[in-house]
């Protein structure tokens, strides 16, 4: 699988959790929670569409590595290559 | 529900407890003994500001830390006593400035920012009333709210501005002021936080405010109708520093920590009123919720008494011990919850991994404050909300036609009512007289949740005698969420009930029938879904949307959203004889 499949799964899985949200008034690198208008329950939702989308565990110990849009298509790109 | 595991406390746990032994205090209690632990002003005058800023200057408490911010890169901001009463004074006049009259509105729409403080107490010196507004709020429930309040001046971000205020501006026209706390720009209704602060002067002389006059304004769900704005007066200081002191634990070298949400009343009672006017130092995180993070401040900031929320609480549970014993958390000395019950897995996980349990309590946005805790000093049964506060009496009742008659059996369930009045009460819904009335029966008050009570006085919650969504700690009312639902021009009728979740205690879930010419697809649920979120936030919009052909109504036409609520969960469907058309 390679970037551009992720970040596509990536962006259907966000449109399902923030459906309202334009991705063109996204700030990529800024907080996805502030960016999305998404709170603790919608974020823990998206983890785990994203985990069993791409069938890979995102321990929680990783969460802080994955608080922008950026920083999330890079973990996992990085996940699903490993 | 229930366990037999007890957590039994010992005469250590008394012997340092604020209120060693809770019967004895629950004897010999009188609020006339609570006020005298505030100090008031002249003339029988009390005003909560000075109660939770400028007593303790005079008490050389000035320098001491009164909030100390960990901002999202984890940089530190302290704000003294000295600091606070300066900069509340500042805002004070800034209100004054704008024309403002003592009792008129001030609203903050604000994340765990310093001027959220700054505001709130500020607000309170002048003698003006302040309502605190949830961030996540979309802007529908930010202008009915605004506008029941009738908001003269609100304090917000220019993020939040844009999002949720501003398509709705033209239709408040009372909002005269909107200051931004990050803009300096001024002009077209806005003015900038900080220039205006930077014009106000550092002396105010705090408004002497009767203990009747209003002080708060928070705002809370039923099951219909629009939100009920709650009305709580400065007298309200007496039970938020008694509960602090008594069910918190809370002592002068606390560093204190409650991650509640300033947009609902735990983060004013207990986020502001209660720590300061006990005179603790607060630490307050400005980020959302991180397990790591969360663990890496009790440690730095060596947190001694922590408040939180049931769902934070299980998700900590979910992600195992191992991040909270990479940490030294031997500072905390006294952990408690509230929002919604906790369950006793919950509870018994916390005494494994902290030595020391959670302590549930409860209370509502009416109640204004604590009234029934598990306390420091008192064995915990995990799962139960713990015991009346002294200077409260509860009882279990059940209703029938405008009378209550008390369930004396031992677990027998019934509606919790607590005896009135305690300064803390609320005295009134704004502009709602008739549906005031309807919470209170022979001089009780009728909370709308259902309990028990065991045979050693201890309450256990059941659950809600109405259809109010309880979800991660937040109150949902489902009219409001429904009647944003029909707005949407594929749907003609909608329903929401609240579903169980582990984590959140109740999810929203929304049924919802389709207009003629409208046919049930993902693209049309996500697009509805979408409509939700923006008129209500995330918080507020069902997280999960279904299609059907009709919904069970009865005769006059009211939709049976317990029946709904039995059928998704395998429960029985009770009496429905009133049902006139069924669900297809």
């Amino acid at each position: 699988m390679n970037d551009k499949d992720v970040e596509a799964i990536l962006r259907r899985e966000l449109f399902k959790i923030a459906p309202d949200i334009d991705m063109a008034d996204v700030e990529l690198s800024a907080d996805i929670r502030e960016e999305f208008d998404i709170d603790s329950m919608d974020f823990l939702n998206l983890v785990v569409a994203l985990s069993k989308a791409l069938n890979m565990n995102i321990p929680e110990a990783d969460y802080s590595k994955i608080s922008t849009y950026n920083a999330l298509v890079a973990y996992l790109g990085n996940q699903a290559n490993a | 529900m229930m366990t037999d595991d007890i957590i039994h406390k010992g005469s250590r746990d008394a012997g340092r407890a604020n209120m060693p032994d809770y019967r004895q205090e629950a004897t010999t209690f009188s609020w006339t003994e609570a006020r005298a632990l505030l100090d008031g002003l002249a003339d029988g005058k009390l005003n909560i500001a000075h109660e939770c800023v400028d007593r303790h200057l005079s008490r050389d408490s000035g320098s001491k830390v009164a909030l100390r911010f960990v901002h999202k890169n984890d940089s530190i901001t302290d704000i003294t006593y000295n600091d606070l009463s300066i900069l509340t004074n500042r805002f004070a006049n800034v209100l004054l400035s704008l024309g403002l009259v003592t009792g008129e509105r001030v609203y903050s729409l604000l994340g765990r920012k310093p001027e959220l403080y700054i505001v709130s107490l500020g607000s309170l010196k002048a003698g003006m009333v302040f309502s605190p507004l949830f961030s996540a709020f979309g802007p529908e429930p930010v202008l009915s709210r605004l506008e029941i309040g009738a908001a003269r001046v609100l304090v917000t971000t220019n993020a939040l501005y844009k999002r949720k205020v501003a398509p709705i501006r033209d239709r408040l026209p009372q909002l005269e002021h909107v200051l931004l706390i990050d803009s300096k720009k001024e002009g077209d209704g806005l003015l900038s936080f900080e220039s205006e602060m930077q014009h106000a002067s550092t002396e105010f002389n705090v408004v002497a405010t009767d203990p009747e006059d209003t002080a708060l304004l928070h705002f809370t769900s039923g099951t219909t109708g629009r939100p009920k704005g709650a009305i709580h007066v400065h007298e309200a200081v007496v039970a938020h520093c008694y509960t602090g002191r008594v069910a918190l634990d809370l002592k002068p070298d606390d560093n204190y920590w409650c991650t509640a949400d300033p947009g609902w009343v735990t983060g004013t009672s207990y986020g502001i009123i209660a720590p300061l006017a006990n005179g603790v130092t607060m630490v307050v995180d400005e980020a959302e919720f991180d397990i790591e993070r969360w663990y890496r401040i009790l440690e730095s900031q060596r947190v001694s008494v922590w408040y939180t929320a049931p769902t934070a609480i299980r998700m900590l549970m979910a992600a195992g011990t191992e991040a909270a014993s990479k940490r030294d958390l031997s500072n905390i000395r006294f952990m408690a919850s509230v929002g919604e019950p906790l369950n006793p897995e919950a509870v018994l996980w916390s005494a494994d991994t902290f030595g020391k349990p959670f302590h549930d309590n409860w209370w509502q946005t009416e109640t204004g404050g604590i009234m029934i805790a598990n306390f420091a000093s008192m064995d915990v049964k995990p799962g139960s909300m713990g015991m009346p506060l002294p200077g409260i009496v509860a009882s279990i009742v059940e209703r029938d036609n405008g009378d209550v008659s008390h369930v004396t059996k031992p677990m027998g369930i019934g509606e919790l009512v607590l005896k009135t009045p305690w300064p803390s009460m609320m005295r009134g819904y704004l502009n709602e007289e008739q549906r005031y009335k309807k919470c209170f029966s022979d001089g009780w008050y009728l909370t709308g949740d259902l309990a028990m009570r065991d045979s050693d006085g201890y309450y256990w919650f059941v659950g809600r005698s109405d259809d109010v969504i309880k979800s991660a700690g937040h109150l949902i009312g489902p009219f409001e969420v429904e009647s944003a639902l029909i707005e949407h021009a594929a749907v003609s009728e909608a329903a929401v009930i609240g579903l169980p979740d582990e984590l959140a205690g109740e999810v929203a879930k929304a049924y919802v029938a389709l207009n003629p010419g409208f046919e049930p697809s993902e693209g049309l649920q996500l697009d509805i879904r979408g409509h939700a979120r923006k008129r209500l936030g995330p918080a507020v919009a069902p997280r999960e949307i279904i299609f059907r052909k009709k919904l069970p109504k009865t005769r006059s036409g009211k939709i049976m959203r317990r029946l709904l609520k039995a059928r998704e969960m395998g429960l029985p469907e009770g009496d429905i004889s009133t049902l006139e058309t069924d669900e297809k």
